[in-house]
């Protein structure tokens, strides 16, 4: 028999999903800082819901429980997929989507390795889509909202939708930064003028740039860890940054600054943690930089002329879709070929 | 630009990696596995003492087996050769010490499959008396001499890859050798059979380097060495200096920088185009232990009779032994201090590339470079594989640049095609890819399985073509018989007539048998000509039709209008067969015509635009129904 090699030397799938869960805890943390302890319950529902459809999936699909449970690939699409909503959301809202991230997007389609589309990505646009009002209000910062909801008022909030006694819904939501920008250039206003609103931070939006310096620092960690690769957060970050400066630079009393563009939203979230799920993704470096690139450019065109505040998630889905297209264009020169 | 990248990426990615040598071009991917190497190298390397019985597998290198020279019961010295190099790209088998051949016979061999092979059994007398050695005196003599001298030597590259030397030191015409590289990278974990070589013997070394660089005319040495050997860079360098145009040129530990192609970009900054060999452009590799062995040769006459090999792993003392060929494996553990207790199996060559020996009774042969007693600690065997998750971490690693999880998708998928496309046959199998694999796929084996599979694809393919020739053949023959006895039948009835009928009365309709007459006959020749000409053609066009119409089951004799009278009624009278006959060649060399024409254009459907007779279309489902068997045969070959 000739099975070499005999040795090995690599982290195991549940390793490489393990340290992605850890680069995202400095996220997580921040989050309950801003926003409270509500986002925890919400990652715990959407963990549980995660595991216990992957596993009725894979019954069903008579395939063995245990190794593609503890392989932790539905946790990490639980924990992007719950950080990705609006903190606060009810529970049948975190159950809807992360069932049809991990059936429909993931089990449906062969499980593990098979997923065309980002599985997290998908539960976000079919909500998004289903639910648009809920999907885009969020509660305001713990040090921006009027009344400050305690964990077991956030508690009571995500199950039963109730806010105690005389709050009303006014005092604990807020438009997002990128959402009151929209709104409001449409109404004629001057970007300088607008950002003056006390939802802004000095980057991006309030306490939410705290979470995206999280999340930042989280993926540091992963390249540190050689668990994604230089360039897709490279490529992401630097044509969002480019195209957003290009756009500042040409009218910046109606486009927002690169710096704002990076801080606000799910940019840090998509750059490190969801165009790097690399079963979706293309696998060539110059395909990853394609990809990365198509994904920034599409999120800033859904940002700024789009229905959506934010278009991560449908531009990561829309170049989802070209990935086969990508790793057939961008082949490496093998050794000892002139061209591919 | 590419640089501050570079530089970038290894700061990102957090590599601490040492600063190559400026003049070292690196190459893409590589891994960096445990070397293991210290165990085997803190003592010296040890002669192990001649068996009880040496077992000698006529296959101990690539190419052809080399024919038999001695009986059983036949004393022999040491030295003597036992087996003659037969063909080009063999090599000769000699006796490692002297005794009496007791048996020539199958034994099992070290080889993956565990099948036994053809080998020859040699009780030694323990007396090791040499036959008459000569020396060669290779300076003052003709190179092709002194290829036909290797042939006879039985040196193979020991690198390994047991490659026959005389072939690689031959003049092939085409190109001329201006660098001798030396291939001491030695990159697998655990091997320190090179290093310890280089170690005790540089100057040896050396000198079959003078002869190698003679051999092939090269004007330049490089020996390429792994920073983790720094004893024997040392004693190479010092041993270089008195080989001119020689350097030792030092390369970072990463495997597999040991692979021909890869050390010669590394050493040269060459890359060999995939489909050239190094010779193509002016570079030969020889590994260090094919150089002594070369030198021995010539020096002393010494024939290859032994090797060094690494016993390590789950031994009590792992170390280098010399060892004869043919020694049984179970000598060379005892000579490490026996296997410890736990060990499972026997791996021949590094963890990398090598494979499990298939029982303990086998000999070491020539590929022998290490054997490597494996526990479960060693070598875990791999969890189940899990999906690949597309990480392309194999990418990363691969020395090629290939994209691994493309080719095993593609490989998996039976999509052999695509395979070949993504450049499967350029993959050197060489483990970096299942190495740093998460999901623990055995991707080398699914390349196994993929190359396999192409190959035997194509001998079936070949062997169908080859059919299909051979009955087309054989068609063209029968048609051509068939007329020329139509002809004959003509002929003989012609002359019947002529003889009942008066000369002075000949009627025109009698004009066919005078130009059938024996006088006639250069004009019969030249009809019989052309009817072998037209069978022919006819039978090419077949050909050419039924290859545009074969795939799209669109068979010519579907497409074909009936209106031709039925060749199979005889011609009435001699007139009349011969206007058949000169009408079917006629239309023949239309229809051949006509299909040339069709098969002309390329990509569209084939039309017979000509009339065929049901002769002829029973003559194509014929050549169907034969080429259809001579498919079905080469299929089942193929399954057995």
């Amino acid at each position: 028999m000739n099975r070499s090699p005999y040795i090995t030397d690599a982290p195991t799938v549940s390793v490489i999903m393990l340290k992605v869960l850890l680069a995202l805890v400095p996220g997580i943390f921040a989050y309950t800082w801003i926003y409270g302890g509500g986002i925890l319950v919400t990652i715990l529902i959407a963990t549980i819901t995660a595991l216990a459809s992957e596993a009725a999936l894979l019954k069903i699909r008579q395939r063995p429980i245990r190794p593609y449970l503890s392989d932790l690939s539905a946790v990490v699409t639980a924990w992007l997929l719950a950080l990705a909503l609006p903190p606060l959301a009810p529970w049948w809202l975190v159950v809807v989507g992360t069932f049809f991230a991990i059936v429909i997007a993931k089990q449906l389609y062969g499980g593990l390795g098979y997923n065309p589309f980002n599985p997290a990505m998908v539960g976000y646009a079919v909500l998004l889509i289903s639910f648009p009002i809920i999907m885009t209000k969020w509660p305001a910062p713990l040090i921006l909202a009027q009344t400050k909801l305690g964990f077991m008022e956030q508690l009571q909030f995500i199950f039963g939708h109730t806010l105690p006694g005389g709050v009303k819904m006014d005092a604990v939501t807020s438009a997002t930064p990128l959402d009151y920008l929209k709104t409001q250039l449409m109404l004629k206003h001057e970007v300088s003028s607008i950002t003056e609103a006390p939802i802004f931070g000095a980057f991006g939006a309030k306490g939410g740039e705290f979470v995206t310096t999280a999340y930042l620092l989280g993926g540091l960690y992963l390249l540190q860890q050689r668990i994604i690769s230089w360039h897709l957060p490279t490529a992401f970050l630097g044509t969002l940054a480019a195209m957003s400066l290009v756009f500042y630079t040409v009218n910046p009393a109606h486009f927002a600054n690169p710096l704002f563009h990076l801080m606000s939203g799910a940019s840090m979230l998509c750059a490190f943690f969801i165009i790097t799920d690399p079963i979706s993704g293309p696998t060539t470096p110059r395909g990853k930089l394609y990809f990365a690139a198509g994904v920034a450019v599409l999120t800033y065109l859904i940002r700024v002329y789009g229905g959506y505040p934010d278009g991560v998630a449908f531009a990561v889905l829309l170049m989802n879709m070209c990935v086969p297209l990508i790793d057939a264009h961008t082949q490496p020169r093998v050794f000892g070929h002139t061209k591919n | 630009m590419n640089s501050i990248i570079q530089f970038a990426t290894q700061l990102i990615r957090g590599h601490a990696a040492a600063p190559a040598a400026a003049d070292v071009h690196k190459f893409h991917g590589g891994v960096h596995p445990n070397g293991h190497k210290l165990a085997s190298t803190a003592q010296p390397i040890a002669k192990l003492a001649i068996p009880e019985k040496l077992v000698l597998p006529l296959r101990q290198h690539v190419g052809y087996i080399p024919k038999i020279k001695v009986s059983v019961g036949e004393h022999v010295l040491k030295g003597q050769m036992l087996a003659e190099a037969e063909g080009t790209l063999s090599a000769a088998i000699h006796a490692p010490t002297s005794g009496t051949i007791t048996a020539i016979g199958e034994e099992v061999i070290p080889h993956p499959s565990g099948l036994p092979d053809m080998c020859i059994t040699l009780t030694p007398d323990g007396k090791d008396a040499w036959a008459t050695l000569t020396p060669v005196d290779w300076r003052n003599t003709d190179k092709k001499e002194l290829v036909a001298s290797l042939r006879a030597s039985g040196i193979v590259g020991l690198g390994g890859a047991t490659f026959p030397t005389h072939i690689k030191v031959r003049a092939d015409g085409r190109s001329q050798v201006h660098t001798l590289v030396i291939n001491a990278a030695e990159c697998e974990p655990y091997i320190t059979c090179d290093d310890m070589l280089m170690r005790e013997r540089a100057d040896e070394i050396v000198k079959g380097m003078e002869i190698v660089k003679f051999l092939l005319g090269a004007e330049h040495c490089i020996v390429g060495i792994e920073d983790n050997k720094p004893e024997a860079t040392v004693s190479m360098t010092e041993a270089c200096k008195s080989l001119a145009n020689t350097s030792v040129k030092v390369v970072p530990t990463l495997y597999p920088s040991g692979d021909a192609r890869r050390l010669i970009h590394l050493v040269l900054g060459i890359e060999i185009p995939h489909d050239k060999r190094s010779t193509d452009v002016g570079v030969q590799v020889f590994n260090v232990a094919t150089v002594l062995a070369i030198y021995r040769y010539f020096a002393f006459g010494e024939p290859a009779v032994n090797r060094i090999v690494t016993m390590t792993g789950s031994v009590n003392k792992p170390q280098n032994f010399e060892v004869l060929f043919g020694t049984p494996l179970q000598n060379l553990i005892d000579a490490a201090g026996g296997a410890k207790t736990g060990t499972t199996h026997f791996i021949m060559g590094g963890p990398m590339m090598g494979f499990d020996l298939p029982t303990i009774e086998v000999p070491i042969t020539k590929a022998a470079n290490c054997i490597i007693a494996a526990t479960p600690d060693l070598f875990a065997a791999p969890p189940p594989a899990m999906p690949c998750i597309r990480c392309a971490r194999c990418a990363d690693a691969c020395p090629v640049n290939l994209q691994p999880q493309e080719l095993y998708w593609f490989s998996k998928s039976d999509n052999f095609e695509k395979a070949r496309d993504y450049n499967l046959f350029d993959c050197i199998e060489c483990g970096c890819c299942s190495y740093v694999c998460p999901s623990d796929i055995p991707l080398v084996q699914y390349y196994r399985y993929a190359k396999s599979e192409i190959i035997a694809a194509d001998k079936a393919r070949e062997a169908a073509d080859l059919a299909r020739e051979r009955n087309e053949f054989r068609l063209a023959r029968i048609e051509r018989e068939k007329l020329e006895r139509a002809q004959k039948h003509a002929e003989r009835a012609a002359a019947g007539k002529a003889e009942s009928a008066k000369p002075e009365n000949a009627a025109p309709e009698q004009t066919a048998a005078e130009a059938a007459k024996p006088a006639a006959m250069p004009a019969a020749d030249d009809a019989k000509k052309a009817a072998i000409a037209a069978a022919v053609e006819r039978a090419k066009a077949l050909k050419a039709a039924a290859a545009q119409a074969g795939d799209a089951g669109n068979q010519p004799k579907e497409t074909v209008a009936e209106s031709k009278k039925p060749a199979d009624k005889k011609p009435v009278d001699d007139e009349q067969a011969k206007k058949d006959k000169q009408a079917l060649i006629a239309a023949a060399i239309e229809r051949a015509k006509a299909q040339k024409l069709a098969a002309a254009q390329a990509g569209t459907t084939p039309k017979n635009v000509d009339n065929v007779s049901p002769a002829v279309q029973a003559e194509i489902s014929e050549i169907e129904a034969i080429r259809e068997k001579a498919k079905q045969t080469a299929d089942t070959k193929d399954a057995d």
